[in-house]
């Protein structure tokens, strides 16, 4: 039996008092945390705070717990919030919508609609031959990914409200005039033949009809599981190198070639992301690190969009309905806007 | 039976394949399970969440990873 199914609850009671409790545990562990390891390391082991490996060690140990509870939390919320929706349901309402309107409703539902890249292609066929217009379907594809719930909870854990809501409000805005420029572009040509050929054919089933509560909790805690191991690996990196940074890198070592002062630091930042192949859980301690070494938010929002948003792996995929040219307008169309509010926010907030 | 998993071969689809072997095999049911990865086909079953299982041309799941008990409840469900 798994861990999911051992779980679950028998009775409606036992299910609200369970995660009852559940919820409890999740924030006596997460206000137990920097305590702890603070007696832990500093009291107990003896190291020194103000060196570098005891404050190295101790982001290390104190971030990882931090963000595994919050990627816990969040995932869980998200996961049975979302089971609402589903992609059927959001190509149902996108159906016979004209541009504009719908390239805003489009990057709204990226947002709450379920949705994982590796089914980006059977996505698209699915929209583009029911008939939703080219430019409203790529502006789902791209909020869905950009929009990341990972993402989202981690700035709120390290940042505040503040940088959450400007990275949102950016991604939907990126999402709705990337959208509406790719529909003006009339890129039809370069989309695969078979996509318009393809009909639709059986009948749709729509996967969240019929689910009870213990259903949608039991998804919500296998899809903590399936992320957690999916992500592990990219986490331990982030924060290992996170803690190298935030204890050893000289102070000055990154102001001076990515600060406020280099007009490209933006530029590269995205150039550099976009190849990369992170998720934001590996990217936001990083991020976290080296804003505590002074680089401006707009240049770290930027990179981390550019890592989340568009991936190797993913327009490798996407090369099976998109022709080359397409697949570059895309990125180009994608990057320009990333770059682009990498340097507003630098504009607007600085540091 | 037949039973068909859809998927373009992302570590879903390969876990999905993984269960389903799995609840046949406990099952000890007469069935074959095919693999299909390519697009049209799986558009064409009206699914749009990979990965998904289709038995006997019928969209069962789609969009998730079940446990191999669940897809073993599925298919007693089907079967009988």
């Amino acid at each position: 039996m798994s861990v999911a199914e051992r779980l679950r609850a028998r009775t409606p009671t036992r299910r609200w008092v369970g995660l009852g409790v559940a919820a409890a545990g999740w924030f006596a562990a997460y206000e137990l945390n920097r305590p702890l390891w603070d007696w832990l390391l500093f009291d107990v082991v003896g190291l020194d705070p103000e060196s570098r490996l005891g404050s190295g060690v101790h982001f290390f140990c104190y971030d990882s717990v931090k963000i595994a509870l919050l990627l816990v939390g969040i995932i869980f919320v998200v996961t049975v919030l979302r089971s609402f929706m589903s992609v059927e349901r959001t190509r149902a309402l996108l159906g016979g919508k004209r541009e504009g309107v719908g390239n805003v409703m489009a990057a709204g539902l990226g947002v709450i609609t379920p949705f994982c890249s590796c089914s980006a292609v059977p996505a698209f066929i699915g929209f583009v031959a029911a008939g939703v217009p080219l430019g409203v379907t790529m502006s789902f594809l791209i909020s869905s990914p950009l929009i990341n719930e990972v993402a989202i909870a981690l700035l709120f854990g390290m940042f505040g409200i503040g940088p959450t809501l400007m990275y949102v409000g950016a991604g939907l805005t990126i999402a709705i005039i990337a959208g509406l420029v790719l529909g003006r572009l009339k890129v039809e040509r370069w989309v695969e033949p078979f996509v318009f050929e393809t009909r639709l054919g059986g009948q749709l089933i729509d996967s969240t009809l019929g689910l009870s509560w213990d259903d949608r909790i039991q998804i919500g805690i296998e899809e903590v599981g399936t992320i957690l191991r999916k992500i592990w690996p990219y986490l331990l990196v982030g924060i290992g190198l996170g803690a190298a940074i935030h204890g050893w890198a000289p102070e000055d070592f990154f102001t001076s070639y990515a600060g406020a002062s280099n007009p490209f630091a933006v530029l590269i930042a995205v150039l550099i992301g976009i190849p990369l192949y992170s998720n934001a859980a590996g990217i936001m301690p990083l991020v976290q690190a080296l804003h505590d070494k002074g680089l401006p938010m707009g240049t770290l929002l930027a990179f981390m969009m550019a890592v989340v948003a568009l991936s190797l792996p993913e327009l490798i995929l996407l090369r099976r309905v998109l022709r080359p040219q397409l697949i570059a307008t895309f990125v180009g169309v994608v990057g320009a806007g990333i770059i682009a509010v990498g340097y507003l926010f630098n504009a607007v907030i600085g540091t | 039976m037949k039973i068909k998993v859809l998927g373009p071969g992302c570590a879903n689809c390969v876990n999905l394949e993984r269960v389903t072997r799995e609840a046949v095999a406990t099952m000890g049911l007469d069935a074959q399970i095919e693999k299909v990865t390519d697009f049209a086909a799986i558009v064409g079953y009206g699914v749009m969440r990979t990965p998904a299982l289709v038995v006997d041309e019928k969209v069962v799941l789609s969009g998730r990873v079940p446990t191999a008990a669940a897809v073993r409840e599925l298919l007693e469900s089907l079967a009988s």
